[in-house]
């Protein structure tokens, strides 16, 4: 049974269509690069996967080890193994980024019928963690993501992916507003994610970013829609010709 | 407004609660006239509602409708379930002084344990005296009303210099239902001294009763205090307070005032800033749901220069609770250098949910600078989309931000132990929610 499958989605904001009929069939242990254009609907995709409130599913269905996603709250998807690593993370002053992790996890593993973490379990975990990706000590007592620079940020974002181990992460525009230093970073804390179970989907409007986390397939979105999918030579082919013959192709 | 009004039955149900009353209302002949004539002030006035300008937000006429007769004094099957409730509420480290039904109990108090610098008496006691703690300047009706009816209180002094190394903490339990408790308290605080001190309003198993408190606060000069008021009384109850505050100066004051209960609460004070180069900080957390009433009233008096005030009220208002706040800066024609502020900040969770503000600066010096801000607003939906991406269901997504909301406030208070109790109170009132 496949991971995820996305099957003839029309998705609708306020009016208007966004996503016409989209199909993605994702596998686990799969690095799915999507690209396109601004606008093509990549970002609509992730939101709707993860449960964003303010999009309309007007056809189609999503499947997540063969359930409906769509029949689940956000938190619900959450618990089931899905992780959206947010292209701008919230800030949340007064909220501790420790706390934060705890009731995120604990309330996780609770829907999931597992024991909950003990405070002293769940630090010793945290750190292990928060080592393995040189994320330091102090960041985790300051509030979520409060005055953290866009590296830190992203970083936040690794960490808990690492924390929760979803079995699909998708990065949204994982590198906008990174230099390259806070981008390699990034990617390599991915990459060390990246395991045979856990699959990954890389939306992405830049091929650099393919650089460092390289994807097992390529699906090119325009308007709303899927319109090629290939191996990882299909971004370079894009990086030489932009997005312009695949507009018409939509 | 027609005096008419103020004869209506429900008039006559305090009249007769004052004639069935007096035999047990402690004092002299001469105190016993003293609140006499004060019954006859509130019974002219009756209870306040919607036409006398201070009180428009808060008809007391249409939300309680009738003050209670006065609680019995507490039996000792009474006394047992206020102590499961001190014992329950008590924050720990810190010295208890309890009255329950309005009556105060040595038993269930750490009287001894103040120390020497801590004077100690029962307004009872005072009483025996004169009638100098019942009277006020102010001419408000129920401020009439509880000089006429208090049946006890505290009496602290806490002498020129002390350090008082814990907080103490007054209680008042409600053990009876249907009734009132009436206690005026007086707070001395000497100069150069350091005290902690924090009311504590609770229920034991108590039912829709009444509290109407009045506390009159004096501070020294160079004195550095918290003064915390933790109102938590039953959801069906209601809670009247007045405060009088003087403060002298290069003195630093901080309140802490929370309402996370009653159906309906009023908190009204007049804060004076009588000597120069004071500090006075104000946190106020109102935690309203249901049909909650929560109105705070104060008046901060810059009556001298170069002091400084910081007023900042939070609103968490859930269902069709109803928020009041009312700030009035006064900065009088010699207060110059005053800086006074003031901020509300209301946090709206449904749309029947409704917070009434009302700021208002009268100011007679020129070389000022006095403001005032608000704020309204539903929790943000990307924030809570964001934690519920992260598995927090919606109800612990709501939670996690109310608590960052409120929080801001609880992080000013210094004392550890009385923090983790005031954070304690805020999470039960979020499970009250769920």
């Amino acid at each position: 049974m496949a991971l995820l499958e996305v099957k003839g989605l029309k998705v609708r904001v306020e009016e208007r269509e966004i996503l016409h009929g989209l199909t993605l069939t994702v596998n686990e242990g799969e690095i799915h690069a999507i690209m396109g254009p601004n606008g093509s609907g990549k970002s609509t995709l992730s939101h709707v996967i993860a449960g964003k409130p303010g999009y309309e599913v007007t056809d189609g269905e999503i499947l997540f080890r063969g359930e409906d996603l769509l029949d689940m709250s956000p938190d619900m998807r959450a618990a089931k193994g899905v992780f959206l690593a947010f292209q701008y993370p919230v800030e949340i002053p007064g909220v501790s980024t420790m706390n934060f992790l705890r009731t995120a996890l604990n309330a996780q593993r609770k829907a999931r019928g597992e024991s909950e973490y003990s405070t002293p379990d769940f630090l010793k975990k945290v750190r292990e963690v928060s080592k393995s990706l040189n994320i330091p000590q102090d960041m985790l007592k300051r509030g979520v993501n409060v005055g953290f620079s866009g590296g830190e940020k992203k970083r936040n974002e690794v960490l808990q992916m690492a924390l929760f181990e979803p079995s699909l992460c998708i990065l949204d525009e994982m590198d906008s507003g990174l230099d390259i230093d806070a981008l390699r970073i990034a990617a390599d804390g991915v990459n060390a994610l990246h395991s045979p179970k856990r699959a990954m989907v890389v939306i992405t409007h830049y091929q650099r970013l393919l650089n460092y986390i390289v994807p097992d397939v390529v699906h090119v979105m325009s308007k709303g829609r899927v319109v090629k999918s290939g191996g990882k030579e299909l971004a370079l082919e894009l990086e030489a010709s932009g997005y312009t013959q695949f507009e018409d192709a939509a | 407004m027609n005096v008419a009004v103020a004869k209506t039955g429900k008039g006559r149900a305090v009249s007769d609660l004052f004639a069935s009353a007096e035999g047990r209302l402690p004092g002299s002949p001469a105190v016993i006239a003293v609140r006499r004539e004060a019954f006859e002030t509130y019974e002219r006035l009756g209870l306040p509602h919607r036409r006398i300008e201070e009180w428009k937000y808060t008809d007391l006429r249409a939300l309680v409708g009738e003050v209670l007769p006065l609680a019995a004094n507490p039996d000792a099957a009474a006394l047992k379930r206020a102590a499961e409730a001190v014992k329950a509420h008590a924050i720990a480290g810190a010295r208890k002084l309890v009255l329950v039904d309005g009556v105060f109990s040595a038993d269930l108090s750490d009287v001894k344990a103040l120390g020497s610098e801590v004077g100690f008496k029962t307004l009872r006691e005072t009483l025996e005296m004169d009638a100098g703690l019942l009277k006020t300047a102010s001419t408000d009706a129920v401020i009439a009303l509880n000089a006429a009816m208090a049946t006890d209180g505290v009496v602290l002094s806490i002498a020129d210099g002390a350090q008082l190394s814990a907080p103490v903490q007054i209680i008042h339990v409600a053990t009876a239902a249907s009734a009132s408790a009436f206690t005026r308290s007086q707070l001395r605080i000497g100069k150069g001294a350091r005290a902690t001190i924090i009311e504590s309003f609770v229920a034991a198993d108590a039912k829709a009763y009444q509290v109407h408190d009045a506390v009159l606060v004096s501070i020294g000069d160079n004195a550095d205090v918290a003064l915390v008021r933790l109102m938590d009384d039953a959801p069906d109850a209601a809670n009247i307070t007045s405060q009088f505050v003087t403060v002298g100066a290069n003195t630093k004051v901080n309140f802490f005032n929370m309402t996370s209960g009653a159906a309906v609460s009023r908190l009204q004070g007049l804060i004076t800033l009588a000597g120069e180069g004071s500090e006075l900080s104000i946190n106020g957390v109102n935690l309203l749901q249901k049909t909650e009433h929560g109105d705070t009233t104060l008046v901060v008096d810059h009556a001298v220069p170069n002091c400084i005030s910081r007023e900042v009220f939070r609103a968490v208002i859930d269902d069709r609770a109803h928020s009041v706040f009312q700030g009035r800066i006064i900065v009088r024609p010699d207060a110059q250098k005053t800086d006074g502020k003031m901020m509300t900040r209301a946090l709206l969770l449904s749309d029947e949910a409704e917070a009434d503000n009302k700021p208002e600066l009268e100011i007679f010096a020129d070389d000022v600078s006095c403001g005032h801000g608000a704020t309204a607003g539903a929790l943000d939906e990307n924030l809570l989309f964001y934690l519920k991406a992260r598995g927090l269901p919606e109800k612990q997504a709501q939670a996690l931000l109310i608590q960052a909301f409120v929080g801001e406030a609880i992080e000013q208070i210094a004392d550890d132990n009385l923090r983790e109790h005031v954070i304690g109170i805020a999470a039960r009132w979020l499970e009250r929610r769920q």
